[in-house]
């Protein structure tokens, strides 16, 4: 069945080397994996296993030391500042922290129309540019009148990530990057935000690359998972594979760290260390 | 019965904010906690579950201010005391609190030990740091943590090991109640799972006798503690052991909150998470009748026009809510038969 799909990314030996000499950390490690077309993929990991390391290289924030990209099987050149943009038109990402992912002093229209520009739709009359905002905001449950006018800083923190949510409905680009979109926000709001990501992915069929701590939560929304251990996949597959069968004794500890609520949680095998 | 520790009687207590507006926090709150048992506290960010913290330790600074209500510890009333008193003699010895981010609460430029000679020295002068330290590292060595600990700087140390370490300070007094508030947000799923090792640990071994756990993480409070409260815009709109808390909650508020919990278990896929739209009242002008009314998906007309008690049931177990409970586990029973994905 993999075969049919077509492959959208592709990663062969990528590295990335922090620091040099005495200093080097090895942030990734020779990382290949093949990402196909409309797929939710789950990278998870503990922190400082290097997931957010991976997702800036894909998404061109920064350079590999090593190894290669591969978007749409042609090798990936974001050489000159006019190719990168072209490369985002096709990838975009949701970050962790929404309060610092908007720019304090513009505001909420501008945030807005920044992305019609950017899918090429800058010479639109105005009245076709605010129609478009208005539909991206109702998709989120956003209600644009409301929103003209404010800056970032009034909306919570929900409501901004759902504006985030409203970019990328814009822009709709084939791959989506979301590193932690749902840790800063609470519980009860995380379910409308996983709700609109799995909306796009349906509707524009993008593919969705899920950067997370939460086991839980890549089991929920993804088709298949990577757990990722200093640098290295340890163990890939489906979401049931690895979540629910797992085999390798990171993942196996990994899954039995985490609350459950059907299960008895076993405290005794936590051994105090330094 | 068994012997309550901590008994909280209708508290109330206000932020007053600087255009002297009233913004009622905690709102005739009630509890009661018995030796050995640990209560959770479960809400959304805004609900009032840090105030009503703080204002469980009777001890109040501007802008927050008490308004009424008794807080009676191992049969002592310290509400209304004087608050150099209640420093001196209640925090610490009798409740101790460790707050959101208790990572940070230790002072960069001292070892622990030396942070750990001025805690006990605040409360008792006539000790000397040789009996300082060895207290301190017989403590340390009873939660795990080795000695070598006392004599580094917190920079030194992983975020969990200083949680833990921050903790272990926190009951250096062996204080009746501790109070934690977030102890685990902020960190990985291993180390959370040592904090909560430890906090359980704590509570076996006799040096607190009752734990008070904050949080909104649902899947954590189910395993830690023996019952949970469920706070809404400053109220307490659920109340039952955990199990039931968690399987079987009555109020449509904790209902949705159980609804968004996402667990690494079969069973998690076949389902759709709920979320409950909207966001919590503003304090400021509080709505007449039930707070939850605006965002409530059962909402009738009378819930609006009056305000609604907490209905006690049976075992301690308690819902604000109008409609009876059969016919809201009726209305629930019908939703889920629908949301099956």
């Amino acid at each position: 069945m993999p075969d049919e799909r077509k492959i959208i990314l592709r990663t062969s030996g990528l590295t990335k080397v922090f620091g040099f000499g005495r200093n080097k950390t090895l942030a990734v490690d020779h990382v290949d994996i093949d990402i196909y077309e409309s797929e939710v993929v789950s990278i998870v990991g503990e922190s400082g296993s290097g997931k957010t390391t991976f997702a800036k290289m894909l998404l061109g924030l920064l350079k590999p030391t090593e190894g290669e990209i591969y978007f749409q099987g042609k090798l990936r050149d974001i050489g000159s500042r006019k190719k990168r943009k072209e490369y985002w038109k096709n990838i975009q990402a949701i970050f962790q922290d929404p309060y610092s992912s908007y720019n304090t002093f513009q505001k909420i229209d501008a945030v807005l129309l920044d992305c019609i520009r950017m899918r090429g739709d800058g010479k639109l009359p105005y009245e076709k540019k605010v129609e478009l905002m208005a539909e991206a905001c109702s998709f989120v449950n956003l209600k644009f009148e409301e929103l003209t006018n404010k800056y970032p800083f009034e909306l919570s923190g929900g409501q901004m990530q759902r504006l985030m949510i409203a970019r990328i409905f814009l822009l709709k680009p084939k791959i989506l990057v979301a590193d932690e979109p749902t840790s800063m926000i609470d519980a009860c709001s995380r379910a409308t935000i996983l709700d609109f990501l799995m909306q796009l992915r349906d509707e524009i069929g993008m593919t969705i690359i899920f950067i997370t701590h939460d086991i839980g939560l890549a089991y929920y929304v993804s088709d298949s998972v990577h757990i990722m251990e200093r640098g290295k996949f340890v163990e890939s597959g489906t979401a049931d594979e690895v979540i629910l069968h797992p085999k390798g004794a990171y993942t196996q500890r990994l899954i039995s760290d985490v609350p459950k609520i059907y299960e008895e949680w076993d405290l005794s095998t936590v051994e105090y260390s330094s | 019965m068994e012997n309550v520790i901590l008994e909280v009687n209708d508290l109330t207590t206000k932020y007053i904010t600087r255009y002297d507006e009233d913004i009622y926090a905690v709102d005739h709150v009630s509890l009661k906690v018995e030796e050995t048992k640990s209560l959770g506290i479960a809400g959304e960010s805004g609900c009032g579950k840090s105030t009503l913290a703080l204002s469980l330790m009777g001890y109040y600074f501007p802008p927050l201010h008490y308004t009424e209500g008794e807080i009676i510890i191992d049969r002592r009333n310290i509400s209304g005391m004087d608050p150099d008193e209640i420093r001196k003699s209640i925090l610490g010895r009798e409740i101790a609190y460790i707050p959101q981010s208790a990572m940070n609460a230790l002072n960069p430029t001292r070892k622990i030990i030396n942070f750990i000679e001025d805690v006990i020295q605040a409360h008792d002068m006539y000790v000397n740091k040789k009996e300082i330290y060895e207290r301190a590292s017989g403590l340390f060595e009873t939660l795990g943590l080795p000695a070598e600990v006392l004599q580094k700087y917190p920079v030194e140390l992983s975020g969990g090991m200083k949680q833990r370490t921050v903790i272990a300070i926190s009951v250096i007094l062996f204080p009746k109640v501790l109070i934690a508030d977030e102890p685990s947000s902020a960190l990985d799923v291993t180390s959370q799972k040592m904090v909560i090792k430890m906090l359980k640990q704590l509570l076996e071994t006799g040096f607190i006798s009752s734990l008070i756990f904050i949080t909104h993480e649902l899947p954590l409070l189910y395993n830690v503690t023996d019952d949970i409260m469920v706070m809404y815009a400053g109220q307490i709109v659920e109340q039952a052991n955990a199990k039931e808390a968690v399987f079987d909650p009555l109020h449509p508020y904790a209902k949705g909150l159980m609804g968004s919990i996402i667990v690494p278990e079969s069973g998690l896929r076949d389902v759709k998470l709920t979320s409950i739209p909207g966001v919590p009242p503003n304090l400021k002008n509080p709505p007449s009748g039930c707070q939850f009314a605006e965002r409530c998906k059962y909402v009738r007309p009378v819930c609006k026009a009056m305000s609604i008690d907490l209905r006690d049931l049976v075992d301690g177990r308690a819902y604000r809510c109008i409609i009876p409970e059969d016919e809201l586990r009726d209305l629930y029973q019908k939703e889920a038969d629908q949301n099956a994905r």
